[in-house]
Formats: structure tokens, C-alpha cells, sequence
């Protein structure tokens, strides 16, 4: 067991994510307190893949400040329309202003940045010397820094900035990061995101693994045949929980605790009992002082794989046993990769804020031995586990709860 | 820069790996940085670790090998257990050549890429393939900050041995890109730095660090061809630090970070 040491409570003081649903978390409590799900037939670019994706609608309308040309690209567009919803931008100018523009720390996760400017340049290559167009920029596109580089810049910060990639996990781990570098005096503050877009690598790449669904992907369900691609923008301004409790509102969103393992496994499958995402929990539970029963709700990362939901119930069963209400949202947004964590920890504030426990949208008959929720109830919620895995077998759950 | 809150995080360096040209290992890099010896540049040689499984080693791609080389290396120095200790992954970038047969295959008319290849592009192909090697269990982080991504990895070590108290294993590795992303991206050679910082002096500490922001520039290394290494790949914007360690010599090194900020790492020795 590896114990990580005291980083939480922190407030998050601000969050917004955008999806599939739409922009800023309106569309997506909406869709959670309806059950509907964004998910549609593939259609984008040149893919020709039998299957779903989740698509953030004009995305490539996004028009990027003139100083920061350089890093137009899809992923970088689809970051700056989701700095701008939900009073986002304004709260880190103001956070800015207070704390300074070098005691703010940048952690974007994200899987593939904006790879899909390279395999669009690997098609416009010089016939004779095979080199790639003239404006091709990889440093501000395609590297994964490339989004955490565009955010700072969005902001003026002259803090540290690092891109955080652990593929599915990545969000979640950015929150871990960021926590650790303000307990240990870095920074004061951190903008702590998720940015993935849609591109042919992960398409085709899921695809080879047979991970794809040719439905809209049905996490938990029996039938559940694999995932659905989706792509998402979310944020989370993270801060130290003020020392006088007066200034802590009954509702505000605190990040209770952060658990983390490796699987020592395999690269592509999840350990078959769920080992490492078991060790996460209950690292997560141990740095939040909470014990299972303390949880209101599971955000399961359910991707709607065989595999991953298969030991992701073992993991959660062995845990919590069958009474903790949970759910995998990824029918609704599909599944946003390196996004995912940071869409899921906007679900889980939503549900803390507005009293009520998401149901997985698109499952039908769930597997037995969780309490699988397949219509949203109201009810009051205080604590919520989020699970985020990745490809490595790496693990990450962070525990968000309400100051009351 | 304003004031710090509270001292700046330290740890003991407690072991090294060091793989890149001309310099298999850490005993003959700090010779070399020591100045007792003459740096001969050579294409930086990659072999996959024993420990890894079969089908794992036939898998591993360069990137992979070199960050599995040096952390092996680290740990093996200190005596250390890896199967317990956290990580730091740091890289400017994925495996080169593996990115360019995904893209190549991409822009194709068959555009069906190899399961193994779509694994191996994932930024954390090492921190996955190391945490199955060593049966490491223990969380890894996995930065990327372009040119920065050795002071990212840095300072996410020093947060971590600080906040956790407890072993943080960085590896940062950044290996060569073939064309046409080598004209973009004009990374020639692999290298790569494993620095085992701990929050107690190991058997044989190389010293004590700790590290800020600054405004200052970055150290340069006097030896223009050891110069050029450490501009052309953005691991070896470590070398100043190697320098000091191997010279055996303490004071205040600056290390290049971000386009807006430097990294000021004091060494007590």
C-alpha cells in the first residue's frame, strides 16, 4: 500500500467543462438530469470507422487570439471555448490579480494535444523532398505541452506549466499534481484542466485494439461492446481552503482527497480483478480521512470496454460491496480520454451543488454486483469518488465533496 | 519574485542514470563532466532491459528503452527496491519514429495502424512498461513541457519527496525524431537523466537540492560540444546540475525551464 502524504483539502473555487452536450455545465447538467446522451454516428473528418463519437459542435469556427496564432489547432481551439464559459477566464484574472502572475501553476492533462495538425500535415508532405507544409507548427500543435503552453499564455501566467499525459487518467493526475505543488509552496493556485479532441490516432487506434463500439458506447450494460470517442475542454481553478471557516461557503466544492497506483500489468488491459484501481480508492479514502461508506456517489470511469467495466465492478465491489450508488457518465459525453477526469470532476460538483445522482445514459441492463443508477434521482449528495484508468495501467480517484 | 511562503523543497540525490552519447552511464558521464576525462560523441546505443518480459521487450520502443536504462540505473546505484518507490516521467515529446509510422500509416491509403504501435504512442508507454518491469505499484507522474521538461519533472520530484516524504525516482528522457518531424523538431540523439531523490541522505548521497523560479538565464557548460548537447536535447538541460554533482562542488546553478523562467537549484554537497 503506498500512502501519498497530506495535500488535500483544497477548494476549487471555479470549474466548467465543455462536451459533446455543449458548452459550459448548463448543457451537461441538463443532459444528466434528463439521461440523454450527445453521442452520434461518426462522421468527422475523413474517418470511416463504424462508430460513435462525441463531437463539441464549432469547434473549428474558434477563432485564437492574434498574439497566439501559432497554436491554432483543433485541441487549442477547443481549450479556449472552454476557458470562456462559466465565468471561467474572469475568475483566474481575478485569482491572477490577488495572487500574482508567478504563484499560479498550469496542469493540463491530455492524451494526443493537437496530433491531429500532424497527420493532417503527414498528407500535404513535398512529393520530392517528403518534408511537411511550411506551416506546420509542432511545438505549439501537436506536443502534448502545447495545450498547457496555450493556456498560460491565454492568462499571462509566469508560473509552472506542465502538461500532464497518463492517456485516460490524465485530468485526474493533473489535479494530483497541482495539489502537490501548492502543499509543497510552488504556487498559491492552479488552473487544473483536461483538454482532448477528436483525431485519426485515437479513432483508428481504439479501433485497432477492438475497443470501439459500433453502437453509443453502453458502459456496465451486458451488451456493453466498447467505447465511444468523445472529445472535451474542462477547467478547475484549485486553491488553498481559506484558514477562517466563515469564508468556506456551506456549498463549496472542496477536492477531499487523491489516490494513485500503477498496475505493473499490462499496456492495454486493466489488472482482472482490478487491483491497481482498488489501491486508488483506497488511497483516495485514506487522504480524505472518509471510509467507503462516507461516499454518496461513484463516477465509475467506465469506459463500456468488457474488460475495463468488468474489473472496475470487481475493484468497486470488493470496496464499497453493492450499496453505493454509481454510475459511468461516458454514455452521455463518450468517452473524452485525457479530458475525461476533468469532465468528471465537473459531473461531481454538479451533483454535489445540485443534490442529485447522474445516471449512465444508454445502459439498459447492467451487470450485477453494483448499485448501477439507471435514472437520475434527487437526492442530497455530499461526497463523490471519481475514478479515472488509463493505458499503463494508471490509476487515479479523486474524492470531491461540499464544505456542508 | 515574491517571497516564498516557506523553505523551498529539498532532497537528497541518492542515486544517478545517465545514458546518452558518448556516455552509457553515470560513473563515465561524470568523469566527463568532472573534466577527467575527454568526451567522445557517439550515437547513443539502446538496449532493452533484461527485466523486461519478452513480449514487452520486443515491444519497447527507443524511448522506452532509454527510460527504463537510466531508472534501472539510478535505483541500482542507491541499493534501492523499485517496486515501491514513485515516479516521475518527463519528455518533450513521445518515441519519434514510432509517431511518424502512425502518421505515415495515418495519411495512407490503408489506414489501419498496429495495436502495438497505437499503445506505444501514448506519452506514459514508459511509465507503464517500467511500472510492469519492476512490479512497480507505487503512482507515476507522466510531464511533458516541451523544452522545459526536464525543470517540470524537477520541481514535480522535489513536490513530491517534500509533500510525501518519502522516495521519488525522475526520469526525464528525450529521444532523436526522424524526418520529416526532425526538421520541426531537431532532436539528433537520445539522452537521458534518472536522479533518485529521497528525504533522507542515502548510503552514498551526491548531495542535497533544492529549487525556485528566476528570472536569470540558464548556466551554459563551457566545452562547446558538451554546450550544443545540452541545447540540442531538452534532457540534458540537466548537465549544469550533472556538472555540479560530478564536480562535487556546492552553490546555486540555474537550469533552463520555460520561455519566461528559469529554475535556480541550490546544491550542498
Amino acid at each position: 500500500m503506498y500512502f501519498r502524504g497530506t495535500v488535500t483539502p483544497l477548494l476549487i473555487s471555479r470549474y466548467t467543462a465543455t462536451t459533446c452536450l455543449g458548452r459550459g455545465l448548463e448543457p451537461l447538467r441538463d443532459a444528466l438530469l434528463a439521461g440523454r446522451s450527445g453521442l452520434k454516428r461518426c462522421d468527422f473528418e475523413t474517418v470511416d470507422l463504424d462508430t460513435w463519437i462525441g463531437e463539441v459542435e464549432g469547434v473549428d469556427d474558434e477563432t485564437l487570439p492574434a498574439a497566439l496564432v501559432d497554436f491554432t489547432c483543433r485541441n487549442n481551439r477547443l481549450a479556449q471555448i472552454g476557458l470562456n464559459q462559466d465565468g471561467f477566464a474572469d475568475a483566474v484574472r481575478a485569482a491572477s490579480h490577488r495572487l500574482g502572475t508567478q504563484r499560479i501553476g498550469v496542469f493540463v492533462g491530455t492524451s494526443t494535444a493537437g496530433i491531429l495538425a500532424t497527420e493532417l500535415a503527414y498528407r500535404h508532405r513535398d512529393p520530392v523532398t517528403g518534408a511537411l507544409p511550411a506551416d506546420f507548427r509542432y511545438a505549439q500543435t501537436h506536443n502534448p505541452f502545447s495545450v498547457a503552453a496555450f493556456v498560460q499564455a491565454f492568462f499571462g501566467l509566469a508560473g509552472p506549466a506542465v502538461a500532464v499525459s497518463t492517456a485516460c487518467s490524465s485530468s485526474a493526475k493533473a489535479f494530483a499534481s497541482a495539489g502537490r505543488m501548492i502543499a509543497a509552496g510552488f504556487i498559491d493556485a492552479a488552473i487544473v484542466g483536461g483538454v482532448d479532441s477528436l483525431c485519426l490516432t485515437t479513432l483508428y487506434g481504439f479501433n485497432s485494439l477492438e475497443l470501439t463500439s459500433s453502437h453509443a458506447c453502453r458502459p456496465f450494460d451486458r451488451a456493453r461492446d466498447g467505447i465511444s470517442i468523445g472529445e472535451a475542454a474542462a477547467f478547475a481553478l484549485l486553491e488553498r481552503v481559506p484558514d477562517s471557516a466563515g469564508d468556506v461557503a456551506d456549498d463549496a466544492i472542496l477536492l477531499l482527497g487523491v489516490g494513485e497506483s500503477s498496475d505493473a500489468y499490462h499496456m492495454s488491459s486493466p489488472h482482472p480483478e482490478g487491483l491497481g484501481a482498488r489501491r486508488a480508492m483506497e488511497a483516495a479514502l485514506a487522504a480524505a480521512g472518509l471510509s467507503p461508506a462516507d461516499i454518496d456517489y461513484i463516477n465509475l470511469h467506465g469506459t463500456a470496454t468488457p474488460s475495463n467495466d468488468a474489473s472496475e465492478t470487481r475493484a468497486v465491489g470488493a470496496l464499497f460491496g453493492a450499496t453505493t450508488p454509481c454510475s459511468s457518465t461516458k454514455g452521455a459525453t463518450g468517452h473524452t480520454l485525457g479530458a475525461a477526469g476533468g469532465v468528471e470532476a465537473a459531473v461531481a460538483a454538479l451533483a454535489l451543488r445540485g443534490g442529485f445522482v447522474p445516471a449512465g445514459a444508454n445502459t439498459r441492463n447492467p451487470e450485477p454486483g453494483l448499485a448501477y443508477v439507471l435514472a437520475t434521482r434527487t437526492q442530497p449528495v455530499r461526497r463523490v469518488l471519481s475514478n479515472s484508468f488509463g493505458f499503463g495501467g494508471t490509476n487515479c480517484s479523486l474524492i470531491v465533496g461540499r464544505a456542508k | 519574485m515574491t517571497t516564498p511562503l516557506r523553505p523551498f523543497p529539498a532532497a537528497f540525490v541518492s542515486g544517478i542514470g545517465v545514458l546518452g552519447p558518448g556516455l552509457p552511464h553515470w560513473p563515465a558521464a561524470s568523469a566527463v563532466l568532472a573534466g577527467r576525462q575527454a568526451w567522445k560523441r557517439e550515437k547513443t546505443v539502446l538496449v532493452a532491459p533484461e527485466l523486461l518480459p519478452a513480449a514487452e521487450r520486443r515491444r519497447s520502443v527507443r524511448a522506452v528503452k532509454l527510460a527504463l536504462s537510466i531508472g534501472l540505473e539510478a535505483v541500482a546505484s542507491a541499493h534501492a527496491d523499485a517496486t515501491n518507490i514513485a515516479t516521475v516521467f518527463t519528455s518533450s515529446g513521445g518515441d519519434g519514429y514510432n509517431c511518424h509510422q502512425l502518421c505515415e500509416t495515418l495519411a495512407s491509403e490503408d489506414r489501419q495502424i498496429s495495436p502495438t504501435r497505437f499503445h506505444n504512442s501514448v506519452h506514459n508507454a514508459a511509465a507503464g512498461y517500467w511500472s510492469i518491469a519492476a512490479g512497480a505499484t507505487a503512482p507515476s507522474a507522466v510531464l511533458c513541457a516541451y523544452d522545459g521538461s526536464f525543470g517540470a519533472g524537477l520541481l514535480e520530484a522535489l513536490a513530491q519527496v517534500a509533500v510525501d516524504r518519502s522516495p521519488c525516482l525522475l526520469i526525464a528522457y528525450d529521444a532523436d525524431y526522424p524526418e520529416p518531424l526532425f526538421a520541426t523538431r531537431p532532436v539528433p540523439d537520445a539522452f537521458g537523466v534518472a536522479l533518485l531523490l529521497t528525504p533522507e541522505p542515502g548510503a552514498t548521497p551526491c548531495g542535497r537540492i533544492s529549487a525556485a523560479l528566476t528570472e536569470d538565464p540558464a548556466d551554459a557548460l563551457a566545452d562547446a560540444e558538451l554546450e550544443l548537447l545540452r541545447r540540442s536535447i531538452p534532457a540534458a538541460r540537466s548537465l549544469p546540475l550533472l556538472r555540479a554533482i560530478a564536480r562535487g562542488t556546492s552553490g546555486r546553478i540555474v537550469l533552463d525551464y520555460l520561455d519566461h523562467a528559469r529554475l535556480a537549484v541550490d546544491v550542498v554537497r
